[in-house]
Order: C-alpha cells, then structure tokens, then sequence
C-alpha cells in the first residue's frame, strides 16, 4: 500500500443527481405503467439512466487513461464489482431457494403429504407432481381453473443442452480472449471477443425460441401456476443478465476495436465484464441441472 | 484536493465528500426519524382508549406500515450510514471513501425513493396498509393499487443499501492507513464491514422477494398462490430471509458506537476488543439461520420448529459476550456521566431488557402465546429504541464536537437524555403486560382491560416524541455556535479521528497518518 497518498477524490461530481433521477423516473414510471398504462416516464427514464452510464464510465476511463487511478484506486473498482457480483448471486439465490421450497415442501404438503398435507380440505384430488400438469386449482376446479398447468415442459436434452454447450464454450472463448489481451495481441483478442459476444446473441436467440415454443406449444407460461411461475423467473432474469452480459461484452469489444482502449497489464474494465460473464455462465450450469433436467 | 466545499446548493448535491455526505444522511434520517414518529404519535393517540377516536381502521393501518417503513429504511439505516460515512474513513486514516461519487449516488437516492413511498399516502386506496412486513396474501391479493409504487420504492432502497455497503467494505479492505491491521481497526469499522456484508447479502433477496410479489399481483404468476401451486408461507420464508439479518444490520453498527463510548468515558481500554469481532461475526452468521423463529406458529415441522428455537437461543451467546466486555470495561473504571455515556449505560441495560424478552420469544411453545401480541411490539421496540435509536443518539453526541467543533449544551442533553428513558420505559414496558394477556398487536381498537397500561404507553410516547424535539434543539444549536471543542474534545477518546482538528477539516488524511 505505497500509493495512498495519490488516492484520487473527485473533487465535485454531476453525474450521481442525473443518475438518481434516471433511476428515480425508471422505477416511478415502471410503477406508473403497470397501474396506469403510460409508459413515458419510464422510457425517460431509461433514456436518462442510458446516458448517465455513457458519461459515467466515459469520465472513469478518461481519469484512467490520465493516470489518476492509482493502483490502490482500481483495487476498489476491484473490490466494487466482486461485492456486486456477490449482490446477483444472492438475488438469484432467492429464485433458487423459492424453487427448492416448492418444489419439496409446499407442493407436497399441497398434495397431502405429511403431518402438514392440506389438500383433502382445500384442493380435492390434487396429487403432487413435478412438472406440476395439474394445479391445485385445475384440480378442484377442471377447465374453469385460473391457473391451468403446462401440458408439457421444455425437454432439457434438446435446445437446453445446446444452450449449456454454448454458454461453457463462451465462457472459454472471453478466457482465451483474455490471454491474448495479456500477451498484447489485440487482433486475436478482437476475434475471440467476437466469437463470445456472437455466441452470447446465439444463447438468447435460442432461448427465445425455446419461450415461443413454451407459449405456442406447450402452454407452458406464465400463469400456468407454479411450475411456469419458477420456469420463466428463473430463466428469465437468467436471459435478462445475458441479454446485459452480451452488451457489457460488445461494449468491451467496440472499445477495443475503435478506440484501442485497454493494455496488457491495464483492463479492468474489461475484466470486470468477463467475471460477469463467467457469473451468468454458473447461473446457468445452476438453472440446467435444477429447472431443466431435475424439473422434467 | 485543497479546494474547500463550494457555495450554495450545489455543495450538496454535487459533492463526493464522505462529510457532506455523511451530514445528508443523518439529516434524511433526522427528518425521516420525525415523520416516522408523528405516525407513531397518531397510532399511541388513537390507542390512548378503547374504541375509534381519531382515525379510521383503513388509516390506521396505513400508519403502522408506514412507521415501521419509514423508521427500517428511513430512519434507522441512513443514520448508521451517515455515522460510517463521516467516521469510517477518519477511524481508518482514509482520505475519502473508496468510490466517491458512487456514494453520492446512493444518497441521492433515498429521498427519491422515500418521495415515492410516502406519496402513496395520497394514491386512490390510500398507501400499503399490511404492515411493513407485508405478508402476502394481504399485499398481494388484498393490496391496495400503491402497492406497485411500494415495490418499486423498495428496489430503488435496496439499489441504494447495495452501494452503500459495496462502498463501506471497498473502504475498509482498501483504504486503511499503513500499520492499521484489521485487528486494529476501531469496532465501529469491525461492526461495519460485517453489517456490509448482511446488507449485500440480503438486500438483493428483498429485491426478490418484491419481485415476486409484483409478478404474482400484475403477471399471473403464483409464488404466493395455492390455486397455482405455490404457498403463501413462501412469502414469509423468503421475506424473513431478509428480514432477520437485517434486524442484526441495524443493531451491528450500534454496537461499535457502544464499544467507542464506553472505553472513553471508563477511561479503561475496551475489554475483550478481539472477542467483540468474533462474537460480531458469530452474531452475522447466526442470523442467516433463524429466520423461520418468526414464523413459529405458521405450520412448520417439528424439525423446523427445534431447528430455530435452538438457533436463535445460540444468539444469547455472543450477544453475551458483548454485554459481559462492555460491563467489564466500565468495571472498576473512572466513570463520568456525559450525555454520550448515560445514552450508552441506557443502551446496555435496555437492550438487554429487549434481548431477554427476545430469549423468551424463541421458544417455540412458548411464542404460540406470545405470537403477534403487544408483547412481540414489546419485544422489537426495546431493541430498536434503545438499541438502534439510543447508540445513534449516543454517536451524535459523542461525536457532534467533531464535526461541528462546538460543545454541545451538556444540561439540555441530559434533558434530553432522562425525557427519552423515562417515556421510553413507559411506552413499551406496559406492551409487555398487555401482550402477555393478549392484546393483538395492530389494531386500532381493544377490550377495555386493556385500557390503563394503553394510556400509560401513549403518554409515554408523547414524552419522548417530546424529547425528541429538545434533540433537535440542541444539535441545531450546537451547529450555529456555542463553546469551542478541542482536538481529543473528551478526557480519554482513543482513535485517528480525535488526532485531526474539531470540526474536521474538509479533507482529513490527504496523506496516510502512521499507526503505530
């Protein structure tokens, strides 16, 4: 720790009020939308928070590249991301621990199982399955029922596996990418950079298929109770920090290719972006092995 | 960095200094601190006798929500976030916290977010009314329309929580002066980085817990429904997840302000400073296993009933541990009763009073009685009120002259500080009584029997709604003017910021100071 005394303390900063309001409009409009119906305020929003983010990162790489940043400095950007990959990993487990819950307590107990088992005087003839085909509710109630069950569920061996086999190879390819970063080859680090960010747009166009198909085919869906509740939350905030990871990827790359941003031993930005990266790929082994092949 | 702060409003809103910042956190929490309690002066006016007086059913409910809100996230956290914030880095010889800006951001934040939640006071159908714990199916099915505003509020708190406590721990593991080992941090900073860790670790299940609410009531999903398969005690699982830990988020922090205090004014060294982080850490990673003693009486197996009855007892252990080093330290000390000092006795004696009847609560068998009575009000009142509230208002004394380099009025907080215990004991100790014998907690009407000890706590509460002002008095008094403070400001106070001049320069320790 030698470098603290060139600690660099921004003197006075706009950014943090834009960024409040981006977020304040996003969340209020988002709110506003759903009960209202009017979604203005919430594009504002977005739009606000969108180029906050441009001008915020932007001043950070400019500090960089004027050597502010101490090495202390990107010790606490180091630190920043790590505790916020930390923050998505308990999100995430929050989705997992609701699935495991249902999964093995109350759908069982739904069913009449144990000291606890309710459904002889709730749900008539509700038997307790995984996939769950049939509700409490379509149980009780047949065709009639709000939450009518999936007729079928995503075959894991199919689409699934090969998401999983593209997910891992790019979780490789950002690795290799790396490497080449580190020995100062910018060309090939460019290339399999590529390579990571098409096979991340490949995942998702999968996975959107993969929805279609649940929506056209299977009706399997959102209301179509618990089994489609945990399927689509779990996937879909998965494909949701892809859908981020991807741009985080692509911003990385663009940065690289335009504006040659990032030394061998200087790139953190870079980095920061791979470790999420490599995050969502773990979430995803998570989501294979619990929704898709332990939930068909 | 030589620039002192500019002029005018922008100071405020544009400044990445961890003072300023601080100072904007603490007169949030101030304020949310007052508003808070007007909601819970309407309550105690409304309970002051049997029957409907004031306020209607619909409002009272939305009363007790809005306090407990407003006093969790508005209140009690922002203040023990405005205590890091000034004091972190001059405890650590910092010369700001790690990421500045963002820490600007996140308290920015708070205002917005808390704009919005108490807007819902005027939304058709008026603001959430199911508690601040808000069960489902009551804030689900039940709700009414805010509820949307209320998750959404939610989120952008818990945005704000997150990067704050990514800040703090960015700040301790990185940017300690040379020599200051971990095992030599101040317990203030020890107790923070560990509430830093709760917070990042159960701020982001809130966020899901919201989540899954705001899909079950406007997207057809059913986390929280049985007809769908799912069950609404998933609520209370996932919510208590949360909700335990963050329990210990706001009683952490109070006890490094504790464990500042009572050294100075024994004028002894604290006693037993490494068993204190342990027994922190013991407290931290307890919490994470026994959430489910909130829900004794949900219909839980008789294995999940055990589980937690024993786990929460484990508690007592460390907890133990504190409130035997701190009575340690005072022991045989020479002791002298400033303002600080009698709010952190207070503080010892009344949370022990809370942690026993906390000890009580865990017994499975014996909770089915005690279960969402006055007792349970008791209970989580004295933790809070003398735990949180009192070791913050100890902070603020104790460290008042620092910031503001003036003496407070030593008399009127003593006023202040005898107002505050003597209402505060009258308030919640009666709930005991009427707990035990069954009055259920939020209502707005109650059998008769119940009456008396209902009118000792209102006027209890006025008291110290009442002191509260002199409070305020006294802190705004002693930032206009008053007798000069010097650099240690007390007799015995040990640690880097007693080193720097009183008020604090703008920027302390552009260069790292030794520690030996």
């Amino acid at each position: 720790m030698a470098s603290e005394s060139s600690y660099y303390v921004p003197e006075q900063s706009k950014l943090p009020i834009f960024a409040t309001i981006g977020l304040f409009l996003v969340a209020f409009g988002a709110a506003n939308w759903i009960n209202d119906g009017s979604s203005y305020i919430f594009f504002t929003g977005a739009l606000t928070m969108a180029a906050v983010l441009w001008f915020w990162f932007a001043a950070v790489i400019r500090e960089n590249m004027a050597g502010l940043n101490s090495e202390q400095l990107k010790r606490s950007y180091v630190w920043g991301m790590g505790w916020f990959i930390f923050s998505e990993v308990m999100f995430f487990a929050a989705f997992f621990g609701a699935l495991y819950y249902i999964r093995n307590f109350s759908v069982p107990w739904l069913g009449g199982e144990g000291a606890l088992g309710s459904s002889n005087m709730l749900w008539e003839d509700f038997q307790s399955t995984w996939p769950l085909y049939v509700t409490p509710d379509a149980a009780a109630h047949g065709d009639n029922a709000k939450f009518l069950g999936p007729k079928a569920v995503i075959d894991p061996w199919h689409l699934p596996l090969w998401n999983t086999l593209i997910l891992l190879s790019s979780s490789v390819t950002v690795h290799i990418a790396h490497v080449f970063l580190k020995k100062g080859q910018r060309n090939k680090f460019n290339v399999w950079l590529g390579l990571t960010v098409l096979l991340g747009i490949g995942f998702l166009y999968l996975q959107a298929m993969e929805y279609y198909e649940a929506y056209q085919h299977l009706g399997l869906t959102l209301e179509s109770g618990v089994y489609g509740t945990t399927f689509f939350m779990l996937t879909g905030f998965h494909g949701a920090h892809v859908t981020l990871g991807t741009i985080l990827l692509l911003i990385m790359l663009l940065r690289s290719v335009i504006a040659h941003h990032f030394k061998p031993d200087d790139h953190f930005g870079f980095e920061a972006a791979s470790w999420y990266w490599h995050f969502v790929d773990v979430v995803w082994v998570g989501l294979f092995i619990f929704v898709y092949v332990l939930g068909a | 960095m030589a620039h002192g702060p500019q002029a005018g409003f922008k100071r405020w809103v544009y400044t990445t200094n961890h003072k300023d910042i601080g100072t904007m956190y603490l007169w949030f929490s101030f304020a949310m601190f007052f508003l808070g309690g007007c909601m819970a002066l309407i309550i105690r006016a409304e309970l002051f006798e049997p029957g409907l007086q004031i306020v209607q059913p619909e409002f009272f409910n939305q009363m007790t929500t809005m306090h407990g809100l407003i006093m969790v996230f508005g209140a009690v956290m922002p203040a023990f976030v405005g205590l890091a914030n000034w004091m972190l880095p001059m405890m650590i010889g910092a010369p700001d916290m790690a990421l500045p800006r963002m820490n600007n951001w996140s308290f920015w934040i708070l205002p917005f977010a808390f704009a919005m939640l108490v807007s819902t006071l005027f939304m058709e159908g008026g603001a959430p009314n199911f508690g601040w714990t808000f069960y489902a199916p009551l804030s689900t099915e039940y709700a009414p329309p805010s509820v949307t505003f209320f998750i959404f509020a939610i989120h952008i708190l818990g945005a704000s929580s997150i990067m704050g406590a990514i800040n703090i721990i960015a700040t301790i593991l990185n940017m300690r002066a040379p020599g200051m080992t971990l095992m030599k941090m101040p317990l203030f900073a020890w107790t923070w980085l560990i509430t830093a860790y709760l917070l990042i670790a159960v701020m982001p299940v809130l966020a899901g817990v919201v989540t899954m609410m705001l899909m079950d009531i406007h997207f057809g999903t059913s986390f929280f429904n049985a007809a769908g398969g799912g069950d609404p005690v998933l609520f209370q699982h996932v919510f208590w997840f949360f909700g335990h830990p963050e329990v210990y988020i706001m009683i952490l922090p109070a006890f490094g302000i504790i464990s500042a205090i009572i050294p100075t004014f024994a004028r002894k060294p604290l006693f037993g400073y490494s068993s204190m982080v342990y027994a922190t850490a013991s407290i931290a990673f307890l919490s994470f296993i026994v959430w489910a003693h909130h829900m004794f009486t949900v219909g839980m197996p008789i294995a999940g009933e055990l589980f937690f009855m024993y786990a929460t007892m484990l508690i007592a252990v460390p907890t133990g541990v504190k409130i035997f080093n701190w009575v340690s330290t005072m022991f045989r000390g020479s002791m002298t009763f400033e303002t600080p000092m009698l709010f952190a006795v207070a503080f010892i004696i009344l949370f022990a009073i809370g942690g026993f009847s906390g000890l009580m609560l865990a017994i499975a068998p014996a909770d089915f009685q005690y279960h969402d009575t006055y007792f349970v009000v008791a209970h989580f009142h004295y933790v809070l009120v003398p735990g949180a509230i009192f070791s913050i208002t100890a902070g603020v004394y104790y460290w008042l002259p620092k910031w503001t380099g003036h003496m407070y009025n030593e008399t009127m907080g003593k006023v202040h500080f005898w107002l505050a215990f003597v209402g505060l004991n009258l308030t919640f100790f009666p709930m005991h009584f009427v707990g035990l014998a069954g009055m259920p907690r939020r209502i707005p009407d109650y059998a008769l029997q119940f009456a008396d000890f209902n009118q000792i706590a209102s006027v209890g509460a006025f008291l110290f709604g009442a002191a509260q002002v002199v409070f305020l008095f006294n802190v705004v008094r002693t930032v206009m003017g008053g007798k000069k403070a010097s650099e240690g400001v007390w007799d015995n106070a040990q640690g880097l910021e007693w080193t720097v001049p009183s008020p604090a320069p703008y920027h302390t320790f552009s260069t790292p100071p030794a520690v030996r």
